[in-house]
């Protein structure tokens, strides 16, 4: 699955940054049809964590009221140098996961 | 049926969602159920929704709740909910001191006109709640491309 | 003849030529975006949050993959896209000179895989071809469409033109009566754009994904209740250069987001 992760590239200690990350997945809510009629079975992201140097620091729980290509924007506290690591796991089983680092001086 | 008494009556057709929407001072009951039977009140959290939503199958919502997002004071978790999509709960997001600021911005699926309701569970136990209408219409034209 | 004379003449003959009849004129003319919310107006301006950013980032990688039976990539013969693919998009459709065919954006890049990579061809709206279709198209951004309606590409013009004023389907309605006739009017609680084609790919709410300029026409086929054509049909290639055409000075602005 592709996905961004938009975080500043360097923050000073202690400043709240922006965390944006997008995801592509259908997140299929499980209440359409395909051309012939049948059901399309539900498949979403249903949790998404985000580590910062293996902290969790945010976690969601996420369902088909969900838009697809899922967008989610919040913040966090740069500590320190290192690496923001998203991952993710569909109700399928499918996991993702994305990394980005930020410099914090 | 005389055109005045027509005309009337669609006007009385259209007030009604207005009317309904103006009444947001009672909590959503799915959404009180993340209390666990605690108060809800009305404050602290904001809720940023269109009006009018451009489509329905993806509406971009901020929530954002005052915090000062410290250790001894904080968010630790925000609820959405639909009260009219077939799933209520439509997300859970987990913060924490380490978050800084409370405020979270996704886009949402909503199935209809309705309100949308966002609990939000602090530190200290309290829940406070926020919620907003919007009205969403069917696009113009069938797809089925 | 004298030089001023034939000068004069060229011009007269370029003039006419150029002077099609234009139901909307050129300063008049307005991409869909005009016609959004502006909630999806932002969103397509978030060069982060585009959800069609997602498949411009895909074609990126497919860009550098070496591909087919010569185990070349775009980028081995292409380098940079974003200098050797700015401008590309906005001549597009126009005809392929090794083949004399008309081929639009998506048609040239599968013409690549099969001649020169060796590979095969994309199918229609795969999420391969859509992905590299949108990450080409985006080194256009900004840049006017420009499309040819000269020499072979005339006749394909005149038939682009013909499809677009058919009446079709159960409503009976031809593309000019919504998008010629009544652009600018409400239409339930939606307003009636113009039709314009320079945002695709585009990512369209109402699929959900990214998708084509054909799967868009398909959609209005659907609307008004006319049989969708199959993809890869000629008519839809013939109404891409029309509606090229009609769209001459508007910018690329794929990947574009629409209702």
């Amino acid at each position: 699955m592709a996905a961004r992760i938009q975080i500043p590239s360097q923050a000073k200690q202690g400043e709240v940054v922006e965390v944006r990350v997008l995801i592509q997945h259908p997140m299929e809510t499980g209440y359409r049809h395909d051309d012939v009629g049948h059901l399309i079975k539900r498949n979403v992201i249903n949790a998404l964590s985000c580590r910062y140097n293996g902290v969790e620091v945010f976690r969601a729980d996420l369902s088909s009221g969900i838009a697809a290509n899922p967008y989610v924007q919040f913040y966090t506290v740069a500590e320190a140098s290192g690496d923001l690591e998203f991952t993710w796991i569909d109700d399928e089983g499918q996991q993702g996961s994305e990394r980005q680092s930020i410099k914090v001086t | 049926m005389r055109r005045r008494e027509f005309l009337a009556g669609i006007a009385g057709t259209l007030a009604l969602p207005v009317a309904a929407f103006a009444d947001d001072e009672v909590l959503d009951p799915l959404a009180a159920k993340v209390a666990r039977g605690a108060p809800v009140r009305k404050g602290k959290v904001k809720i940023v929704l269109p009006q009018l939503a451009d489509n329905g199958n993806s509406v971009p919502i901020r929530i954002t709740v005052d915090s000062p997002m410290t250790a001894t004071d904080h968010v630790k978790s925000i609820h959405l909910y639909s009260e009219r999509n077939p799933v209520s709960n439509m997300a859970n997001f987990y913060l924490g001191p380490r978050a800084g600021k409370a405020e979270i911005d996704s886009r949402v699926r909503l199935a209809g006109s309705q309100k949308v309701t966002a609990v939000a569970a602090l530190s200290d136990g309290t829940f406070w709640y926020d919620a907003a209408p919007i009205v969403v219409t069917l696009s113009a034209c069938l797809d089925e491309s | 003849m004298s030089r001023a004379g034939l000068a004069v003449t060229l011009l007269a003959f370029a003039a006419a030529a150029q002077a099609q009849q234009r139901a909307i004129p050129l300063d008049q003319i307005k991409s869909g975006s005009a016609f959004l919310g502006q909630d999806l107006r932002s969103l397509q301006n978030d060069d982060f949050a585009n959800p069609g950013m997602l498949w411009v980032q895909r074609g990126e990688t497919m860009w550098r993959d070496p591909t087919g039976k010569s185990k070349q990539s775009c980028a081995s013969c292409h380098q940079d896209a974003k200098s050797s693919m700015r401008g590309v998009a906005a001549r597009y459709p126009k005809i392929d000179t090794a083949s004399g065919k008309l081929l639009n954006l998506g048609g040239r890049i599968n013409a690549c895989r099969v001649d020169h990579q060796g590979a095969e061809p994309f199918r229609h709206e795969s999420q391969e071809l859509l992905s590299i279709t949108a990450y080409v198209a985006r080194q256009s951004r900004g840049v006017p469409v420009s499309a040819s309606i000269d020499g072979p590409a005339r006749a394909h013009f005149g038939a682009g033109e013909a499809a677009y004023r058919l009446r079709r389907g159960q409503m009976n309605l031809s593309c000019a009566h919504c998008h010629e006739a009544n652009w600018g009017k409400r239409l339930l609680s939606e307003t009636v754009s113009q039709g314009q084609p320079n945002a695709y790919p585009a990512y369209r709410m109402e699929w959900q994904t990214l998708g084509s300029l054909e799967r868009r026409m398909r959609a209005c086929l659907s609307g008004i209740r006319a049989e969708m054509l199959p993809y890869g049909s000629p008519e839809y290639l013939d109404l891409e250069l029309y509606l090229a055409w009609r769209a001459q000075g508007l910018p690329v602005e794929t990947p574009g987001v629409r209702r």
